[in-house]
């Protein structure tokens, strides 16, 4: 995978679009010049954006009507057939009730198949935790061959959506529902399996992915101010895991903080925890959802509840450094 | 095929034969598989290979071949046997099956033998696959068919009801489901399970062509398959074919304990004794 790169530090917090608009965005970008892909949606396409590419496109469309198993083996029987399908749901109907299908249909015959769960975690707010996927990629990550993608902002997310189309093989992307901030520009370039890295910290390794990257970064904006540098890395590929970005931050950081929008188990936490237990073992601690399901609420204050914003970030590299 | 080689239905009766034979005997050697389910659909695969699919066994990829599903996976020694009959597979292969290191795995493997169209062993999911594939071929306008075969212990799967349902209501003629109706499952008898029947009537109900076959009778099953292919009834075509589960041995007919447990090779020797002496 090459290292790494670097990207400049000092964040700002300015809000862009959700990184599920900016899937509906390289969709419709994707279906002009790619004739191959095709696009499914089980009866969310306004809310996954999906509907940007019907809108465009309406004869590669395919609206499969709320009926997840369904439309994963159709997308799996497109795949066979030489088109690039992206079926999208909610992220828990996607993976939970697409699962055998995800599993048999594609990562067994491993199809070059892409799918998007949107409303991925517990920032969708009000609608409660049936719509929350909080164990979508643990689930995804399991399956042999897949590819884990989970962007931070519109810009790592649209250029991630054109990623998986040249990518041969399963990729799933989990996308979020509210604003997120903007991390990237235009001129920022993404490969599949290779970490972003802002700043050149070395007391402290943050390792998030989805919105709590912006989060890492205003945690590390906050330690700089008390005199701790921290590195933040974005890892929007959490398989292939950047295993090099994790044992160099192991190695020259000597602890490592994983920030996630997840349950615990089978996590990012848990995947950079193995690939620092084979690299170069040091203490970490890990922000993530701990063995619960949410509730309704605001989306800022469910965050904040969980757990899951950047005072939790920065009480967890406390944590780790007395540990160090 | 073109109808210039076409076999008779005489040589597909003796296909038949030599098929069911390899059949208990390859599952024998196994010792372990399905045979009951594998007996039942040999006239339904060899109808599709030998006189209704556009196929080529020298070009396996030709992109206007028909496709050919078997959602029910683990009747798949009776697939295996099909290809090696039609010139896919070299029929020494038969005997490895679902040994270490085999193409010839215990349910459908595309990752190892390349000429499925897919893999399949979860019931439920070939229906859905195939509606891929079908619209791929309106896609690309391109004119062939899809053909899945499923049990009718499957179609108790919901997946197979939401398969229907969008296949249905998009008209999608370049589709066929057969369903291969012999009446059993691991537990027991289909009717004292969850019986679907009936079945023509469901598939009916969801917006698709349905018949009803005795699955055995080549004069009965290729005429629904070659009716179906021209997708002339401008819907989907379902094709009930009533089957024998265990067909040709008879200690294994109408016996669900033959779902999956193998002959012992005494029962292999008695049931290839039957299968030769049986006059077609």
């Amino acid at each position: 995978m090459g290292t790494s790169t670097t990207v400049k530090t000092k964040f700002e917090l300015k809000m862009g679009v959700a990184t599920r608009e900016a899937y509906g965005q390289a969709l419709a970008e994707l279906g002009k010049t790619n004739p191959n892909v095709v696009v499914l949606d089980a009866d969310l396409a306004k809310s996954t954006y999906s509907a940007k590419f019907e809108k465009q496109f309406p004869e590669r469309f395919f609206t499969c009507g709320i009926a997840e198993a369904n439309m994963v083996g159709i997308a799996s029987g497109l795949a066979l057939s030489g088109k690039i399908p992206f079926a999208s749901s909610f992220a828990v109907f996607l993976c939970d009730k697409g699962y055998d299908q995800l599993r048999m249909c594609v990562a067994y015959p491993h199809v070059n198949a892409k799918f998007c769960g949107s409303h991925g975690g517990i920032s969708i707010g009000e609608d409660g935790p049936s719509q929350m996927a909080i164990e979508d990629y643990a689930l995804m990550c399991a399956l042999p061959g897949f590819t884990v993608l989970v962007p931070s902002d519109e810009f790592s997310g649209r250029a991630l959506v054109k990623a998986m189309a040249e990518h041969s093989g399963p990729i799933y992307m989990r996308t979020g529902r509210p604003k997120a901030p903007i991390i990237y520009g235009a001129e920022d370039s993404f490969q599949i399996g290779r970490a972003k890295v802002h700043g050149t910290g070395n007391d402290v390794a943050i390792i998030a992915c989805g919105l709590l990257v912006a989060q890492a970064l205003i945690a590390q904006s906050q330690l700089e101010d008390e005199g701790i540098s921290a590195r933040v890395i974005d890892m929007h590929t959490l398989k292939p895991l950047d295993e090099p970005a994790v044992a160099r931050a192991a190695r020259e950081c000597g602890a490592i903080v994983t920030a996630e929008e997840h349950v615990l188990e089978g996590g990012l936490g848990s995947l950079v925890a193995k690939a620092v237990a084979l690299s170069t073992p040091v203490p970490m601690e890990f922000v993530g959802i701990q063995n619960t399901f949410a509730e309704s609420g605001a989306p800022d204050q469910l965050m904040e509840k969980y757990g899951l914003t950047a005072s939790n970030v920065v009480s967890a590299v406390k944590r780790v450094l007395k540990r160090k | 095929m073109t109808d210039r080689t076409a076999p008779s239905v005489d040589e597909l009766k003796r296909i038949a034969r030599r098929m069911r034979v390899n059949l208990v005997r390859m599952i024998g050697a196994a010792g372990s598989g399905h045979p009951g389910g594998s007996l039942s659909e040999v006239e339904l695969l060899i109808a599709l290979y030998f006189r209704v699919m556009r196929h080529d066994a020298k070009n396996p990829n030709l992109p206007d071949r028909d496709r050919f599903i078997l959602s029910k996976g683990h009747g798949c020694p009776a697939l295996y046997a099909t290809y090696a009959e039609a010139g896919y597979i070299d029929s020494a292969l038969l005997n490895t099956l679902r040994k270490l290191g085999s193409p010839l795995q215990g349910h459908p493997d595309k990752r190892i033998l390349p000429i499925l169209e897919t893999s399949t062993g979860s019931l439920g999911q070939g229906l859905s696959i195939g509606i891929g594939t079908a619209l791929a071929a309106k896609l690309d306008k391109r004119d062939y068919h899809t053909f899945v075969m499923v049990g009718d212990g499957e179609v108790q799967e919901g997946q197979n009801w939401e398969a229907a349902m969008f296949a249905g209501f998009h008209k999608l003629a370049n589709l066929t489901c057969i369903v291969d109706n012999n009446r059993q499952q691991l537990d027991g008898f289909v009717k004292d399970i969850l019986d679907p029947a009936p079945l023509a009537e469901k598939f009916r109900a969801f917006g698709w062509f349905a018949v009803e076959v005795d699955g055995h009778d080549f004069e009965q099953v290729i005429p629904a398959l070659e009716e179906a292919r021209t997708g002339k009834a401008g819907k989907p075509t379902a094709i009930v074919a009533h089957t024998i589960k265990g067909k040709g041995v008879s200690f294994m007919e109408n016996n669900p304990e033959w779902h999956g447990i193998a002959p012992k090779p005494e029962q292999v020797q008695a049931a290839v004794q039957e299968l030769e002496a049986a006059v077609v």
